[in-house]
């Protein structure tokens, strides 16, 4: 998909640089391309070696242990045909007070072995459970409290209250949640 | 709302004393693995960019933008954010390029830099998390998954816009 979707682009952009005649912009947007990014690296860089930092105290510390307690009503709530005590369940809720915190990395594989017990509890080999639909659209919605790397990047471009966006992101991630699950209950005939 | 992190670094620490954690051996075990992930995005992250500021370079993105600005404004969005929301779910290194291509145009505390901004802390790159979640265990009937995350990503773009509006530029 990213393969063809990068060919697309620069297919696309010389053609029209050509057909419009803008090929000195054209060469510029190369050379500024390749300096832009690297900016943005250095700016990302910093951030994410700090909140990865912070993350693994917070992993070590247990704070994460004790998010997931705090979220397991709601989950068995979207969870119901899981046994409360599974590992299935213990995994899920680990994965996504990781995905709270904003710890893409722990999250991934909890989420990955949540996965392996959703599908040891599924009788069919190749189709998706309704708790395995569930536990993906719950992955595929953004629910990060503090999107740190986002501030980080208004911060760079001159933002004078790179987080004033924070009560909106809360909002619309909550939003879009929602609706996700809400579709996946629908079509899942509530199974 | 800017004392939200102080606080939270704050009460992390403070579960890392009470848990006798080595703070500062653990902050730089962390931060070691943050590198490995800064590197991992690094080359996707100059290849996009590059390939974005080209297509605005050629002036296709104007292109685009003019199509869909008519459909745009009749809901409400700033055009510029409406490349991003396209490929949100398809590509996260390609939606950063197109994030700060808006902050660099328009200003990160403009009405379409807040949007993008919104957009891209509530969405997810759904694409990727559907193949990687799935193909771990593989199954490839996914039913409904695809539907069901699509609405998702298209309540975060409504809701995004929406927000911004009544909240920050009212």
């Amino acid at each position: 998909m990213i393969n063809r979707i990068f060919g697309a682009l620069i297919l696309i952009s010389a053609v029209t640089g050509m057909i419009l005649g803008r090929g000195s912009q054209l060469a510029q947007g190369v050379l500024d391309g390749a300096a832009d990014s690297v900016k943005l690296l250095t700016t990302m860089a910093g951030m994410i070696l700090l909140w990865s930092g912070i993350m693994e105290i917070a992993e070590r510390g247990g704070f994460t242990a004790v998010m997931s307690r705090v979220l397991s009503p709601a989950l068995r709530l979207l969870f119901r045909g899981l046994p409360r005590d599974s590992r299935a369940m213990k995994l899920i809720s680990m994965n996504v007070s990781a995905n709270l915190l904003g710890l893409g990395n722990a999250a991934t594989p909890f989420g990955l072995s949540a996965m392996k017990e959703l599908k040891r509890l599924s009788p069919r080999d190749d189709t998706a459970s309704g708790d395995m639909i569930t536990f993906v659209v719950m992955n595929t919605a953004s629910i990060q409290l503090m999107p740190t790397m986002i501030g980080a990047l208004r911060q760079m471009y001159g933002s004078r209250e790179p987080f004033v966006i924070l009560p909106c992101v809360w909002i619309s991630s909550a939003c879009a949640l929602t609706a996700g699950l809400t579709i996946a209950k629908l079509f899942g005939g509530g199974k | 709302m800017e004392l939200f992190m102080p606080l939270f670094i704050a009460v992390v620490i403070i579960f890392g004393i009470i848990k006798k954690v080595p703070l500062f051996d653990a902050f730089t075990d962390g931060a070691r693995e943050g590198i490995k992930t800064l590197l991992g995005v690094a080359p996707t992250l100059v290849g996009l960019i590059t390939a974005v500021d080209m297509l605005k370079a050629s002036g296709a993105i104007d292109i685009l933008c003019d199509f869909i600005s008519p459909a745009a404004e009749l809901l409400g969005f700033p055009k510029e954010i409406v490349p991003m929301i396209l490929l949100r779910p398809v590509s996260g290194g390609g939606s950063t390029a197109l994030l700060t291509g808006i902050y660099k145009e328009c200003g990160a505390d403009s009405f379409a830099g807040l949007c993008a901004s919104v957009l891209a802390g509530s969405t997810e790159t759904t694409f990727y998390a559907i193949a990687v979640y799935y193909g771990s265990v593989g199954v490839k009937k996914i039913r409904h998954t695809l539907p069901a995350a699509l609405s998702a990503d298209f309540t975060a773009a409504v809701m995004a816009v929406l927000s911004v509006k009544i909240f920050l530029c009212p």
